[in-house]
C-alpha cells in the first residue's frame, strides 16, 4: 500500500493535518464534514488523501448530515471520521447520542475554539470539555481523548480508531485551535510500526443474530456489516440483543445501557492513560489536559527551580475519568490546582475525585490565550 | 538551548510563511525540535500577522516565544505592539521602510539590522512578495539558527512549485547580507 505522504519519517506538520494522516494509518477510509475554523485542514487533508487511498470524503450540508454519514458509512463496515469545531459539534450532539445507543464505532474530532455559539473562530478555548462527555441526552458512555502536541494528535487518533472499533462506540477527540494550527516536528511511523484494532464481526450465524448482544462476555457485541448477508435491524429506540424495539419494558432498557457503561468502564484501565511529570515527591499538584498541559509542564520546571516542590498530571483520556487516580493523589498533596481554559470544567471532576482530601483550586482563563507559564506558577506561590 | 523567534507584519507579507520554512529547516533538516504557532485575524490580507517558533534540542514544553531572542518586524503596528516583549539583546530586523516610527531609545538594548527589505527584495528577485525569504536568508547566517543548507532545503519545499529559483535568488541575497551584519559591516 502507498500512502499519499511520507511514511517511516518526521514530518513538520500541523495538528490538523497530523490527524488527517493518522486516520488514513489508523484505516479511516470514509470522511464527511463541513468546513469549519479551526478544523477545515482535517477535511482539506482528507479531501486530497482519500481518493488515492480508495476512499471516500464528501461534503455534507451541515455538521448533523456529516456524523449522520459517518455513522452510515461504518454500518456499512468502513472506519469513519468527521471533524469540527464547537457550533458544529453543538449540531452533531443528538446523532452521537444514535451512536452511542446503536454502538457505532466512529471517530469525532472537535477542535475547540471560544464560544458560546460562533465565539472565537480563531482562538482555542477548552470549553467544550463537559459538553464532549455530556452533551447529548439521557444517561450514555463514551470515550474522550485530548492530546496536547500534534503528535500526540497524531498518536490519539490512532488510539481513537482503535477504541472505537474495539469496544464498538464512538470516541471523540477532544484538541483546540492552538493545537490544529501548530506546526509541530511528528514522526509519522511505518504502518508495520502500528498496532491495528479492528471490530469483531459476527463469526457465524447464532453471533450475527446478536448485533446487541453480549456473545463473548465482554459487552462488546460483534458487529454485523450492512449487505454481508445478515438482516439487522438498527434503532435509537431501545431495543433487544437482536435489534428489535423494546420500549416499554423497564429490564430491557437497564440491560442495554448497563452494558454499554460495562463495556467501557470494565476496561478502564486499559482506556485510561495519563503522564506524570515531578509528581513522585510532589506537595503540589497540577492537573491538566491539552494544550495547557505544556503550560504547566514548564510552570513545574519553574517551581522546581524556585524550590516548590510541584508535580503534573497531564491526563490523555479525559471520560472515563479516572476519580481513583484524582484521590490517591489528593491524599499525599497539599494543594492541587487546574489550570483550563474556560470557566471551570475539568475542574469540578477533579474535585469530585479528590473527594475532600486537598484543597483544589481552578486556575481558569478564556479569551483565547493558553496560560504563560509564568501565570500557573506564580498562583501557586501566591 | 531554547531560541524564540517572532515573525510580524500584516497578511500577505509571508510571515506565516517564513516562521513554516525556519520550523521545517530545524525540524526536518536539523533534526532540532521546532515549533510554530500564529495568530491572525480573520482577513487573508491587510490583518496584523504574527508567527512564532520555538527551536530546541529538546522536547519543547510551552510552544509560544514569551522573549523572543530573534525578531523580524514588517510593519508599524506589528513594530509597536511586540518589540516590547524582545529579550534584551535580542537579534531584530526591522522593514525600515515599513517602520517609519522607531524607539531608538529601546533598540539600544538589542541588535538591530534595518534594512528596506521589500525594495531589496524587489532588486533581487523583481518580486517585492520574496521580501519574507530573504529575511529568512539574513536571520539564518546573522544568527546561525540553522544552517545555510536546511533553510534552502527547507524553502524549496515550502514555495510553490517553480518558484524554486526565484526564491533561492532571494534567500541567497540574504544569506550575503546576514554574513555582513554578523561581521559588522552592515
Amino acid at each position: 500500500m502507498r500512502y499519499p505522504f511520507p511514511v517511516g519519517k518526521s514530518d513538520f506538520i500541523q495538528g490538523d493535518e497530523a490527524v488527517a494522516r493518522a486516520a488514513i494509518l489508523a484505516g479511516c477510509r470514509f470522511y464527511a464534514g463541513y468546513p469549519i475554523t479551526p478544523a477545515s485542514e482535517i477535511f482539506e487533508a482528507m479531501a486530497l488523501y482519500m481518493p488515492l487511498v480508495d476512499g471516500v470524503s464528501i461534503q455534507m450540508e451541515d455538521e448533523i448530515a456529516s456524523i449522520a454519514a459517518i455513522i452510515g458509512a461504518s454500518w456499512a463496515g468502513a472506519k469513519a471520521m468527521t471533524a469540527t469545531s464547537g457550533p458544529g459539534f453543538s449540531l452533531m450532539q443528538e446523532n452521537l447520542g444514535y451512536a452511542i445507543m446503536t454502538e457505532t464505532p466512529i471517530v469525532v474530532v472537535n477542535m475547540m475554539r471560544g464560544g458560546p455559539s460562533t465565539g472565537q473562530p480563531t482562538f482555542p478555548a477548552q470549553g467544550d470539555i463537559m459538553q464532549a462527555i455530556w452533551g447529548t441526552h439521557g444517561d450514555h458512555m463514551l470515550i474522550v481523548l485530548s492530546p496536547s502536541t500534534v503528535q500526540e494528535a497524531f498518536d490519539f487518533t490512532i488510539r481513537a480508531f482503535n477504541l472505537a472499533e474495539k469496544y464498538r462506540t464512538p470516541v471523540v477527540l477532544l484538541g483546540d485551535a492552538e493545537l490544529a494550527h501548530m506546526r509541530e516536528r511528528v514522526y509519522i511511523p511505518n504502518p508495520d510500526e502500528i498496532e491495528i484494532t479492528y471490530r469483531k464481526l459476527p463469526r457465524n450465524e447464532e453471533e450475527a443474530k446478536l448485533p446487541f448482544g453480549d456473545p463473548h462476555g465482554d459487552g462488546v457485541p460483534p458487529m454485523p456489516i450492512f449487505g454481508k448477508g445478515y438482516r439487522t435491524y438498527v434503532t435509537g429506540l431501545t431495543h433487544d440483543e437482536h435489534g428489535r424495539p423494546r420500549t416499554v419494558e423497564p429490564e430491557v432498557h437497564q440491560r442495554l445501557i448497563s452494558r454499554i457503561f460495562r463495556k467501557i468502564l470494565d476496561h478502564r484501565d486499559e482506556i485510561i492513560s495519563y503522564e506524570t511529570f515531578e509528581l513522585d515527591d510532589a506537595e503540589i499538584a497540577i492537573i491538566s489536559t491539552g494544550i495547557v498541559s505544556r503550560s504547566a509542564i514548564r510552570a513545574v520546571k519553574i517551581l522546581r527551580e524556585r524550590g516548590v516542590k510541584a508535580g503534573l498530571l497531564k491526563l490523555h483520556t479525559i471520560w472515563p475519568f479516572d476519580f481513583e487516580v484524582i484521590e490517591e493523589l489528593a491524599e499525599r498533596v497539599r494543594k492541587i490546582y487546574v489550570p483550563e481554559m474556560n470557566m471551570g470544567q475539568l475542574y469540578h471532576l477533579v474535585r469530585e475525585g479528590a473527594n475532600g482530601k486537598a484543597d483544589v483550586e481552578l486556575i481558569a482563563k478564556i479569551g483565547g490565550e493558553v496560560h504563560t507559564p509564568m501565570e500557573i506558577a506564580e498562583r501557586v506561590v501566591g | 538551548m531554547r531560541k524564540e523567534v517572532l515573525f510580524s507584519g500584516f497578511g500577505g507579507q509571508g510571515v506565516i510563511l517564513a516562521s513554516v520554512i525556519l520550523g521545517r529547516a530545524a525540524a526536518v533538516y536539523e533534526g532540532l525540535y521546532a515549533v510554530q504557532t500564529q495568530s491572525y485575524g480573520p482577513e487573508s490580507r491587510g490583518g496584523a500577522s504574527k508567527a512564532e517558533v520555538v527551536i530546541s534540542d529538546e522536547p519543547i514544553d510551552y510552544p509560544k516565544a514569551l522573549h523572543p531572542d530573534y525578531a523580524a518586524f514588517f510593519s508599524q503596528e506589528a513594530y509597536s505592539k511586540y518589540l516590547y516583549t524582545v529579550r534584551e539583546g535580542a537579534k531584530v530586523i526591522v522593514e525600515s521602510d515599513l517602520v517609519p516610527n522607531r524607539d531608538f531609545e529601546f533598540e539600544k538594548k538589542l541588535e538591530v539590522l534595518a534594512l528596506p527589505l521589500t525594495r531589496i527584495a524587489e532588486e533581487t528577485t523583481g518580486l517585492s512578495l520574496t521580501m519574507n525569504i530573504l529575511t529568512l536568508g539574513i536571520l539564518t547566517t546573522w544568527t546561525g539558527i540553522v544552517g545555510r543548507e536546511a533553510m534552502e532545503k527547507a524553502t524549496v519545499d515550502a514555495v510553490p512549485r517553480g518558484t524554486e529559483q526565484i526564491n533561492l535568488r532571494a534567500l541567497r541575497k540574504g544569506f550575503e547580507l546576514g554574513e555582513k551584519a554578523r561581521k559588522g559591516l552592515l
